[in-house]
């Protein structure tokens, strides 16, 4: 498994470089992934990188996008609830993009 | 849902009955793990999706489990999850139950119990059966 170094500590990820570890995770890290996925974290992309990992701590699994979308709708509005919102704040899908910066593994049922 | 549906017209596909069957304990084998996730990966192809607990499959949908010992995830919380997924068909077998000294009250979703032979109707009436 190939290493990556972020502020002076080293961290495992998978070929596609998702954490390995979830425990290991932190905002530096997230700041780190964030910047290889190309992303410019604002507070609304925290807000949706906190939710996944809030959602992860109660389900223990990654939620699929169309999943992901239902369950901020409910939680933060249909406003924040929606595929443009989320696309506009990570391009290359939310589950994908978002899932990785929180550390998370990639989405089951991610197809 | 008309006649005229089929998976030529529409965009829309045939919606088949599938049902998965889990058998076994939760640990100890991978089959309950990667049989959830079979359920959930299903849950994107709109499909009539039902889950069965019978046999030691039970005991995958006890609360409060704690793998710590064992060192593996405790992924029973996935199946708080599966409602999102709207998959809300969950059956468990009664005598399966019963011989664990199990009741609903023990498991960490709500579920359906069927006796046996109800559960036999049901597997009956579906396209496919997935048996783990």
């Amino acid at each position: 498994m190939p290493m990556v170094e972020v502020a002076g500590k080293s961290f495992e990820v998978d070929e596609e470089g998702y954490l390995t570890n979830l425990a290991d995770w932190n905002q530096d890290i997230a700041g780190y992934l964030a910047q290889e996925e190309k992303v410019e974290m604002t507070d609304s992309h925290w807000e949706v990188v906190n939710f996944l990992r809030e959602y992860y701590d109660e389900y223990q699994i990654a939620p699929a996008v169309r999943v992901l979308t239902k369950a901020i709708s409910k939680k933060l509005g249909a406003d924040k609830g929606n595929n443009k919102y989320l696309y506009e704040l990570f391009p290359y899908g939310p589950a994908k993009q978002a899932c990785k910066i929180a550390g998370l593994p990639k989405p089951t049922g991610c197809i | 849902m008309s006649d005229m549906m089929d998976d030529m017209e529409g965009g829309e596909g045939v919606v088949k009955k599938f049902m998965f069957v889990n058998r076994k304990a939760p640990h100890g084998t991978i089959y309950a793990l990667e049989g959830l996730e079979v359920v959930l990966v299903s849950a994107a192809f709109d499909q009539d999706v039902s889950m069965v607990f019978a046999d030691d499959g039970v005991y995958e949908l006890i609360k409060g489990m704690n793998t710590k010992g064992i060192e593996v995830k405790d992924f029973s919380k996935t199946y708080r999850a599966l409602d999102g997924y709207d998959i809300e068909k969950l059956y468990v077998e009664k005598a399966s139950m019963d011989a664990r000294g199990l009741t609903e009250a023990d498991l960490i979703v709500d579920v359906t119990v069927l006796d046996s032979a109800e559960m036999a109707n049901l597997m009956a009436e579906q396209d496919v059966v997935i048996s783990y």
